[in-house]
């Protein structure tokens, strides 16, 4: 054999031996699997209030400037509250866009508000604009309750921006 | 941690959900056919090297080692489907590029210190080592299965390593008792002991986690555990320690006493364990290096590797570390080339424990540094499969294979390089010897299966019966 094969072979050894590495580096690469993003057309009528099938993960994030087009008069009028904010607990600082959906707020992990709070229930309270576009809050059974400005939640109760409500160590409320 | 799940009534919805692992077999057939390619290159190269043709077994070799992987490969489409893609074609290609240099090892013929020839009867180990991966992925349905045998797997463990001291030493040992031998046949029962005690462990700790994190007193900044929580440590102490004093196998007690600080560490997440660790290991080091003359000469030639090599060399020096550096140095950056290296100048267990040091001469550290990272990469496959698994046990079982397996990587490799004190152990996969190719792709096995679990999809959630609309009456 001569010496050029040779030295050819010992490098192109070495390379395979790298592109194998680098192949398998690259195979982990695409292995990492988090979430996926899909955009899709909402096809369906506006829903029922209630059906939380949307999983955002980015804390607060606003809905793309085409998506700010209300579909109903009575959410256009002025001082509509615009977001929902939680003011104290340990998820202080987030910020939900109001949309017209309705926010559940709990322990379970499909709550639009995840509560990593020991005094809250996993489905504690859920909040929803009525056909009025009058947002409302409403317990939804918890053990510790719901308080709306201090007065514990009996029945669903209109909710005005600025009134804190409290579940738990969470504290939340509407912001225009 | 919150999520926020947000139903848009407007035209458009984006949605963010979580992605599951999605099936890999395809990827790990196509890199499985690579890790059977990059041997066969190997082998071609060692053979236009040495003989200057194309070595006659080539196809069928080719083809039986492609055969078995094949095999390997049908068995985890149909056993274990979700498992990590990377595992097998790591092993695969590691133990190919151990057989070619064995072969090529043998091909020195009598330049290397009582040659015999090594390759046929590694590839045979090597096939029950895959026949024996098979059987693993087939009839164990689910690993917590292991969890019931916990202390079954103690004991089993225990008179696995101590088997060997109650039989006969041979002259070829070289001062170590690990072997058992039968007849002909000779089996080193501490490889499969790594993998039933790693089994004792994990089995051990998910129960006693919460006691020895929590009940401890505080004392001196650390956390001590309790007499009663830190009983088998002692006990596992005690035992390495035994090992080391009447097996004089300095590998295996680092091993089994490093992998236990690594998983209760991982258990109970508490650094006093591993200050405890290693104090205890340095003490029972020291201790036993201070009247075992084996362990004693094992640390000089750490500390002068050279001693050997000058005119009056010192009683009970050794060239062996000696020699594979030089190995190691005349490789330099790109190698000699495989089969162009003078590989016979390393005299001791060449095929075995100092492999490396061929693999450092042929291949250079291009080489050698591909070959660690192959290494990395499947202790990193295996410590990815703990951080995805759901239940404790197999977190704790996978942690504890995958750093037995980094130890044993480690504690080989850092010997023949001169950075630790050298311990007679296999390089995993690559190394000649039957026993540690054969429960390593055991190992291998064990870890599929429990990334198998850990990444299948999570079955589809239940309808919610909340998110269905609900009527409001206001009063």
């Amino acid at each position: 054999m001569s010496e050029l094969t040779l030295t050819v072979m010992r490098l192109g050894f070495l390379a395979v031996l790298w592109l194998f590495v680098i192949v398998a580096v690259q195979v982990i690469r695409s292995d990492l699997f988090g979430t996926r993003v899909t955009q899709r057309a909402a096809r369906r009528p506006a829903a029922a209030p209630g059906s939380a099938q949307g999983a955002r993960q980015q804390q607060g994030a606003r809905p793309p400037q085409q998506q700010q087009q209300p579909r109903r008069e009575n959410r256009q009028r002025r001082g509509a509250p615009t977001q929902l904010v939680v003011v104290q607990g340990s998820l202080a600082g987030t910020t939900v866009a109001l949309q017209g959906q309705t926010i559940t707020l709990g322990r379970a992990h499909d709550s639009t508000i995840v509560l990593d709070d020991d005094y809250a229930s996993s489905r504690h309270a859920r909040i929803y604009p009525d056909q009025g576009g009058q947002w409302v809050v409403e317990d939804l059974g918890s053990t510790n309750g719901t308080y709306l400005d201090r007065q514990r939640l009996t029945a669903p109760t209109p909710l005005q921006p600025g009134t804190p409500i409290r579940i738990g160590r969470t504290v939340i409320e509407l912001r225009k | 941690m919150s999520s926020f799940g947000l139903t848009n009534r407007t035209t458009n919805t984006t949605t963010i959900t979580p992605q599951g692992a999605p099936n890999r077999r395809n990827t790990e057939l196509v890199m499985l056919a690579f890790a059977v390619v990059i041997p066969m290159f190997a082998y071609a190269n060692v053979g236009l090297a040495m003989d200057g043709s194309l070595p006659g077994g080539m196809l069928g070799y080719g083809l039986g080692m492609g055969g078995l992987a094949l095999v390997a490969h049908l068995t985890m489409r149909r056993f274990a489907p979700y498992a990590d893609p990377l595992m097998l074609p790591i092993a695969t290609l590691l133990n190919g590029m151990g057989l070619v240099m064995i072969w090529r090892l043998d091909k020195a013929g009598p330049l290397l210190d009582s040659n015999y020839p090594a390759a046929a009867n590694q590839l045979m180990w090597s096939g029950l080592g895959i026949g024996l991966f098979l059987g693993v992925l087939v009839l164990l349905k689910d690993h917590r299965i292991l969890q019931r045998y916990t202390y079954i797997s103690m004991m089993v463990a225990l008179v696995l390593l101590a088997a060997p001291a109650f039989f006969p030493e041979r002259k070829e040992d070289f001062g170590a008792k690990i072997w058992i031998h039968v007849g002909s046949f000779s089996l080193q029962p501490g490889e499969f002991a790594k993998i039933i005690l790693t089994v004792f462990f994990a089995g051990y700790l998910m129960v006693k986690r919460d006691a020895l994190a929590l009940a401890s007193r505080r004392f001196m900044g650390l956390y001590l555990p309790r007499g009663r929580d830190l009983g088998p440590i002692i006990v596992v102490w005690v035992i390495s320690i035994l090992i080391l004093v009447f097996e004089t196998d300095l590998g295996s007690s680092l091993l089994f006493f490093g992998l236990f600080v690594v998983m209760l560490y991982v258990a109970t997440e508490r650094t006093s364990w591993i200050v405890f660790g290693l104090l205890m290991s340095a003490a029972g080091a020291v201790f036993v290096a201070s009247f075992e003359s084996h362990v004693q000469t094992r640390v000089n030639a750490w500390l002068d590797p050279m001693a050997a090599f000058s005119p009056h060399p010192p009683d009970g020096a050794t060239e062996q570390i000696g020699q594979s550096l030089f190995a190691f140095g005349s490789g330099g950056v790109m190698g000699t080339g495989l089969g162009e290296g003078r590989s016979w100048l390393i005299k001791f267990a060449a095929k075995s424990d100092f492999i490396l040091g061929s693999f450092g001469e042929e291949l250079g550290l291009a080489g050698i540094m591909a070959i660690f990272l192959l290494y990395g990469l499947l202790v990193q496959r295996g410590l990815r499969t703990a951080v995805a698994a759901r239940d404790p046990f197999g977190k704790l079982l996978a942690v504890g294979l995958s750093s037995a397996f980094a130890i044993q990587v480690f504690v080989v490799a850092g010997g023949v390089t001169g950075l630790i004190p050298l311990t007679g152990m296999t390089m995993p996969f690559m190394a000649q010897g039957g026993s540690s190719v054969v429960a390593n792709w055991a190992l291998v096995a064990v870890l599929l299966k429990i990334s198998d679990t850990a990444r299948r999809p999570a079955p589809e959630p239940a309808p919610n019966p909340d998110a269905e609309a609900t009527q409001i009456v206001r009063t």
